[in-house]
């Protein structure tokens, strides 16, 4: 394994900011850890790092503690809040991390890949806040470690810098690299992860590909134009969790949208334009991490069978 | 994955700085260059006044080099450097060598522009004076360097420089880098517990008998042994695992 998470609970004070989480991460795999703020990322990530202890569960980095990981160089990355020192350029910051490691990539390869090139003459304080994050990227990557965790790596970068970031990282995940990224952005971790980990309220809510978080809410829908049928009537359509009207149009939101659909077709012949949607990853998100405001209750199974029970 | 990068990096910072420049080798220097030349033929308490405030000046520049690695510390903390370092395989014993170490090499700067500004206004030392001098101050310099390293630890990026400012100037004050305040009596007694008594006396102390009294060296002993855990302690503080 990449990096292993066991029954990992974490708190601060009162707050519990992880509540007994288990993950996995192969070698080689690209995963993005994804959720709202306060979910308990950087927690995870700051465990990872070796930054925080678990107060229970086990961490271990390719087999090793964080603070072996970190010490050998295997793991590299960018932590949340932290800004490029005073007096140095960013070359000078580059070399000064690769200085660091045992088998550094060469400082001019990584400026390039990093589009900070033409930054490499500059404060390294005094750059935008774009700006700096890429040059943070480049000092995280020019070490070469195997793992890479990077914390919301593109908060405060621009579209075009961000377009420029995955090129980047996903030039790093080619050459065989373990990648794990927080980030709060569900676009960026559906075009950039093999895996979704999605937490929420300090516990893992979903884990797996983005089309399989999709399904997992199973609220598919289907549209179509119907006139002068009671809601209720649809409503009670087998697969049907819920009917909505908005004039000549009805949305149906379904658990089975394939046994919704021919009830719907036998049951009403005058049904026109039909068109069935799957649930945004968007949709998926909001419902997985906001439903379950219980502390208590495990957020998946909750949400799929009281939904069942509704219909 | 030497230290050395690390080093190189932590002195051209510490050179980068308009505080280092000015406070070690600017101030130090221009106060020689202007307060010497009109009492250029006075002796004071049996040294040339010019020698004796060629070391307090070397002494004052030196102790503002000493404690500086602390307010680098304590902006890279508030930049979140010092954590960002700890995600890295540089060592603790690399990091804080690096800060020693720097300190020291700065403070050898201010030794050697002093020195040169000494021997221009007339200063005559034969060369193991001058050896024996640059010793003292070294080893003299040690307590200081610690207690930048804690107070970089300990307070913020806005409380440390008057902190730090207040504490070197009262120390060089007391301890006679810009005359000797307390020639006889119960002060003398009590300021010359105080290790920057002994750095500003290491010029008296090379024309007397070569070296400082047992008394000076069991003062900078002291202090250098109480303050180093507590730079340790800081640190640990500052950067525990929570």
């Amino acid at each position: 394994m990449g990096i292993e998470l066991s029954k990992v609970a974490k708190s601060y004070g009162s707050v519990q900011a992880v509540r007994g989480i288990d993950l996995g991460v192969a070698p080689g795999e690209t995963v993005a850890l994804l959720g709202p703020n306060g979910a308990g990322k950087t927690t995870t990530i700051d465990m990872i790092f070796g930054l925080a202890r678990p107060d229970s569960g086990t961490v271990s980095v390719f087999g090793a503690s964080p603070t072996e990981a970190v010490r050998s160089g295997w793991i590299g990355g960018t932590l949340q809040d932290g800004s490029p020192p005073d007096q140095l350029k960013v070359r000078e910051l580059v070399t000064l991390m690769a200085s660091y490691y045992p088998h550094p990539l060469g400082v001019d390869d990584v400026l390039r890949q990093t589009g900070t090139a033409d930054l490499a003459g500059r404060w390294a304080s005094k750059l935008s806040g774009g700006q700096a994050q890429r040059v943070r990227f480049a000092a995280a990557l020019v070490g070469d470690p195997d793992l890479l965790v990077l914390d919301e790596p593109t908060s405060g970068i621009d579209v075009e810098g961000r377009i420029e970031f995955w090129q980047a990282m996903r030039a790093v995940a080619e050459r065989g690299k373990t990648i794990l990224f927080a980030t709060h952005y569900l676009e960026e971790a559906d075009a950039n992860a093999d895996r979704i980990v999605l937490m929420a309220r300090g516990r893992i809510v979903a884990d797996g590909p983005a089309t399989e978080i999709k399904a997992k809410v199973g609220s598919r829908s289907i549209r179509a134009t119907l006139l002068g049928v009671d809601l209720a009537e649809l409503q009670a359509l087998p697969g049907v969790l819920s009917a909505e009207r908005h004039g000549e149009a009805i949305t149906l939101s379904c658990s089975d949208t394939d046994a919704a659909l021919s009830a719907l077709l036998i049951s009403f012949p005058g049904t026109r334009d039909t068109e069935v949607r799957g649930a945004s990853l968007e949709e998926a998100f909001l419902e997985l991490t906001h439903e379950d405001d219980h502390d208590d209750r495990d957020a998946i199974e909750p949400s799929s069978s009281s939904k069942e029970g509704a219909r | 994955m030497s230290g050395t990068t690390h080093v190189r990096y932590e002195l051209l910072r510490a050179l980068r700085s308009w505080r280092t420049l000015f406070l070690s080798f600017g101030l130090p220097l221009v106060l020689y260059c202007v307060i010497v030349p009109a009492n250029r033929h006075v002796v004071s308490d049996g040294i040339p006044f010019k020698l004796y405030f060629m070391t307090g000046m070397a002494a004052y520049g030196a102790m503002w080099g000493s404690i500086n690695p602390g307010a680098r510390i304590a902006r890279d903390r508030a930049k979140g450097w010092v954590r960002a370092l700890r995600v890295t395989p540089l060592r603790t014993r690399t990091e804080i060598a690096a800060k020693v170490l720097t300190a020291y090499l700065i403070a050898l700067l201010t030794l050697a522009l002093l020195f040169l500004a000494g021997a221009l206004f007339g200063v005559r030392l034969d060369a193991a004076q001058w050896f024996e001098m640059t010793g003292l101050l070294l080893v003299g310099m040690a307590p200081f360097v610690a207690v930048g390293i804690a107070l970089g630890h300990l307070l913020s990026v806005d409380a440390l420089p008057p902190a730090m400012g207040g504490l070197v100037v009262l120390l060089a004050l007391l301890g006679g880098a810009f005359g000797q305040l307390f020639p006889r009596g119960v002060m003398l007694t009590i300021v010359k517990l105080l290790p920057s008594y002994w750095l500003v006396h290491a010029g008296r102390a090379v024309v007397g008998s070569g070296s400082w009294p047992a008394e000076g060296w069991i003062v900078v002993a002291v202090w250098t042994l109480c303050l180093t855990p507590l730079a340790a302690i800081a640190y640990r503080h500052d950067t525990a695992t929570v």
